[in-house]
């Protein structure tokens, strides 16, 4: 096996960053890697900015990806994307759910929100995918599982097949929202596949 | 079997194969999972606390009733059970007792970032820390084994890296450990001067025997390498230093109190250099100084605050670091915000408006601090809100009373409010507390508490009821509001600001993301009639938004609370049906 890889699942505290971080680690121990898995709970899922660190490889040590290391960040909102770019590796892959959500400090008109985000962050060389997740997930059923729809995106990129991540979405979603969260991952995956 | 566990889910796993019968808790982040987790196992009775003294006197209760015992806390509810932590000390236990603490380095979601191994030094115990999953599950486990053996109560600290990483853990079956006979021995279990002086050289005498267990077991292990410089490490550091140096001479410490001495002492002569890598207070690093032992980095390296990454040690060392891409502009924070339709929303705009002095306590409502809300002057610790301003409108006199309020969740009054309405009634204060009863403990994410009807385990028990405990306690003013009534709010606050005695002012409405409370559709905005005055603006609502000079409701997070409704003037904030 490779060296330690690590992917970062950033997004807004209620955005389900957590379940898209079971999924995958699910899928990583299907594959036989060591894997560590960092979460932020308490305080910060109030809305705040949250972030989860997934790392595998032959044995990992620590749990958290630092500047510059991680191969993939999935961030469910751009603003988001920007804050934590600082995180990718050379040659790393941005995947961001190109959606405004106004952090408070935009709200009470403090501060601006940064505009084209996206195009910017092109412009320095990330190599990225950008998605409308929130309108793929309103295609699946619920808005909701815009965390699904990532996932599914991200396993267009990575070498498993799309069994292991079927597998591992049955594994870690409810009964009651399986159809929903399997709609949402095939989205996901058909809109990435269509824009490599 | 091998899964992934989160660290509190393998330490409740250890709880459970340990044979470990009986857990009491307080939440508190990063702790709470374990408890939670226990309470899915038939097997131990778990129940939540109202507070983490008594979850650490009803464990060792269980112990000396003879049985495998466990609380957990986090660092700052281990001051609230320190009074009994120093005393069990000396009377040791009967069934093996381990108690949990949970650091919050960094403070992700804590009120400070105090060191908790200050307390096993002090109160002279044993304290393990685990620094994966995996060790988690397997220092529990030997916890308990030492625990019986050096009839001693076991520390087991984690921090947030760990409490909350998941690794790989492999599970096994539990080993039952039948509760052990109770025999009256108050010369071990009365503690009073007589018999405590013949318990302190015992306690004593035990730290040498732990000494000798530290300095020959294998949970301080030397892991040889490079030998130009040696690394005396532990918990979480352990991981971050062997990620930036695989191939150092590493001396990993499973326990942190007491400290090896010896093996560090040849660890220290096999190599040219010796570095303690510690996050926060120089434990390690202080001991090994006073012993002699040169010492030739430590916190002149890494700093005193906050947590440590591998870029950090990287730094620190003098190491290169991986090259990153820059956004280049200042990127907004996003704090941690109250919910839309949040009961506490209201009541803050309200405090707000009115331009009271607000001491605060430990809870979502902490967040009533921020911007636009900006309605909270104190916050210390868990029960200062109503002593706080007790003591506040003490010195300041009545007329300071009648521009001031306490504020207090459901779950942190049950955990210490009480005593301090007490005071306030037993020594003629005439201070206004307002109890924010959401039916829940919120910010820890939903935890049972004594006033809620429900035990940990989901069954269902008594519930105190909170306007007869404070009419108990001697307030004759006791009265009950709808937070989401903003006018009959702010009367209820007004008049009981005038009265010249103790009021309760109790604001009632479930946590909106409790799962039997039913949200209304989102609510939009009339664009014609808005008139973009941003009242609506001032209430700090994360689903209002402002576009083209006009107020946006996202569709996606409103639950249709109506509080912004009461903010329009120009009835521009409507219902779906009003269309």
């Amino acid at each position: 096996m490779s060296e330690t890889k690590g992917i970062m699942i950033v997004g807004v505290g209620g955005q389900g960053t957590l379940l898209a971080s079971r999924i995958l680690g699910s899928v990583l121990i299907g594959q036989g890697y060591d894997v560590k898995m960092s979460e932020v709970h308490g305080m910060s899922q109030r809305g705040g900015s949250v972030v989860t660190y997934v790392k595998f490889g032959e044995k990992v040590y620590s749990p958290l990806v630092d500047q510059g290391e991680a191969d993939y960040i999935l961030a469910f909102e751009r603003l988001e994307a920007a804050r934590w770019i600082s995180y990718l590796k050379d040659g790393g892959t941005l995947i961001v759910n190109d959606r405004r959500i106004s952090p408070m400090p935009v709200i009470t008109g403090a501060m601006p929100y940064p505009d084209e985000i996206v195009e910017k962050l092109r412009a320095k060389g990330s190599k990225i995918i950008a998605s409308d997740a929130l309108s793929l997930a309103n295609e699946a059923g619920n808005a909701k599982s815009v965390n699904v729809v990532m996932i599914g995106i991200l396993s267009a990129l990575a070498e498993f097949s799309e069994d292991v991540w079927q597998k591992a979405i049955v594994e870690c979603v409810k009964p009651k929202f399986l159809e929903l969260n399997q709609k949402a991952f095939s989205l996901g995956r058909e809109y990435a596949l269509k824009s490599l | 079997m091998k899964t992934l566990l989160l660290g509190n889910e393998a330490a409740a796993r250890g709880l459970y194969e340990a044979g470990c019968r009986f857990v009491s808790a307080y939440p508190g982040t990063p702790s709470t999972e374990i408890a939670e987790t226990v309470a899915k196992y038939d097997e131990i009775y778990a129940e939540w606390a109202p507070n983490e003294k008594v979850a650490a006197e009803a464990a060792i209760g269980a112990s000396i009733g003879g049985a495998r015992s466990f609380c957990a806390m986090k660092h700052v509810g281990l001051n609230v059970a320190a009074d009994p932590l120093f005393t069990v000390s000396y009377t040791g236990i009967n069934g093996g007792l381990v108690i949990a603490v949970a650091d919050d380095q960094g403070m992700h979601s804590s009120q400070n970032e105090q060191d908790s191994r200050h307390y096993a030094i002090a109160a002279k115990l044993p304290m393990l820390e685990p620094s994966d999953s995996a060790e988690c599950l397997e220092y529990m486990k030997l916890a308990f084994e030492l625990s019986e053996e050096y009839d001693a109560p076991f520390l087991f600290r984690t921090c947030t890296r760990v409490a909350h990483s998941q690794s790989v853990v492999e599970l096994s079956p539990r080993v039952e450990h039948e509760l052990k006979p109770y025999e009256k021995t108050p010369s071990k279990y009365v503690m009073m001067p007589g018999n405590a002086v013949k318990r302190h050289p015992i306690v004593e005498e035990r730290t040498q025997k732990l000494i000798k267990y530290a300095e020959t077991s294998g949970i301080n292990r030397i892991e040889m390498g490079d030998t130009s410089v040696g690394y005396v490490t532990a918990g979480i550091c352990y991981q971050y230093l062997r990620e930036c140096l695989p191939n150092a001479s590493v001396l990993k410490l499973g326990m942190v109190n007491p400290l090896p001495l010896e093996l560090i002492q040849e660890f220290a002569s096999k190599v040219d250099k010796l570095i303690v890598v510690e996050e926060l207070d120089p434990i390690i690093e202080t001991h090994l100084r006073s012993s002699g032992i040169k010492v030739d980095g430590g916190k002149n390296l890494f700093g005193l605050c906050g947590e440590l990454s591998q870029n950090k040690i990287r730094k620190a060392l003098g190491m290169s670091t991986a090259s990153f891409i820059d956004f280049g502009e200042t990127v907004p924070p996003r704090p941690p915000t109250l919910c839309p339709g949040c009961p506490h929303r209201g009541l803050f705009y309200t405090l707000g408006k009115m331009g009271l002095m607000v001491s605060g306590d430990i809870g979502c409502y902490t967040l009533g601090s921020l911007p636009p809300l900006t309605a909270m002057d104190t916050t210390i610790c868990m029960g200062a809100s109503i002593s706080g301003l007790h003591g506040f409108n003490t010195v300041r006199g009545a007329e300071s009373a009648k521009k001031s309020v306490a504020v207090i969740g459901d779950s942190t009054f049950m955990h210490s409010g009480i005593t301090g309405l007490v005071d306030i009634v037993y020594n003629k204060g005439i201070s206004t507390v307002l109890i924010l009863d959401n039916s829940i403990t919120g910010m820890t994410g939903h935890q049972q508490n004594p006033t809620t009807g429900k035990t940990l385990k989901g069954e269902p028990a008594p519930a105190v009821s909170l306007e007869k405990l404070c009419e108990a306690i001697g307030v004759k003013r006791v009265r009950v509001v709808d937070p989401y009534a903003l006018d009959e709010l702010k009367a209820a606050v007004t008049e009981e600001l005038n009265a010249l005695e103790p009021s309760v002012i109790i604001a009632r409405r479930p946590c909106i993301l409790l799962p039997e409370v039913k949200t209304s559709p989102a609510l939009y905005i009339d664009q014609e009639a808005c008139k973009g005055c941003r009242q609506c603006m001032t209430i700090g609502c994360p689903s209002i938004s402002f576009n083209n000079k006009k107020a946006a409701i996202d569709p996606t997070i409103c639950v249709g609370c109506e509080l912004c409704t009461q903010m329009c003037k120009f009835g521009a904030i409507l219902k779906k049906e009003d269309k």
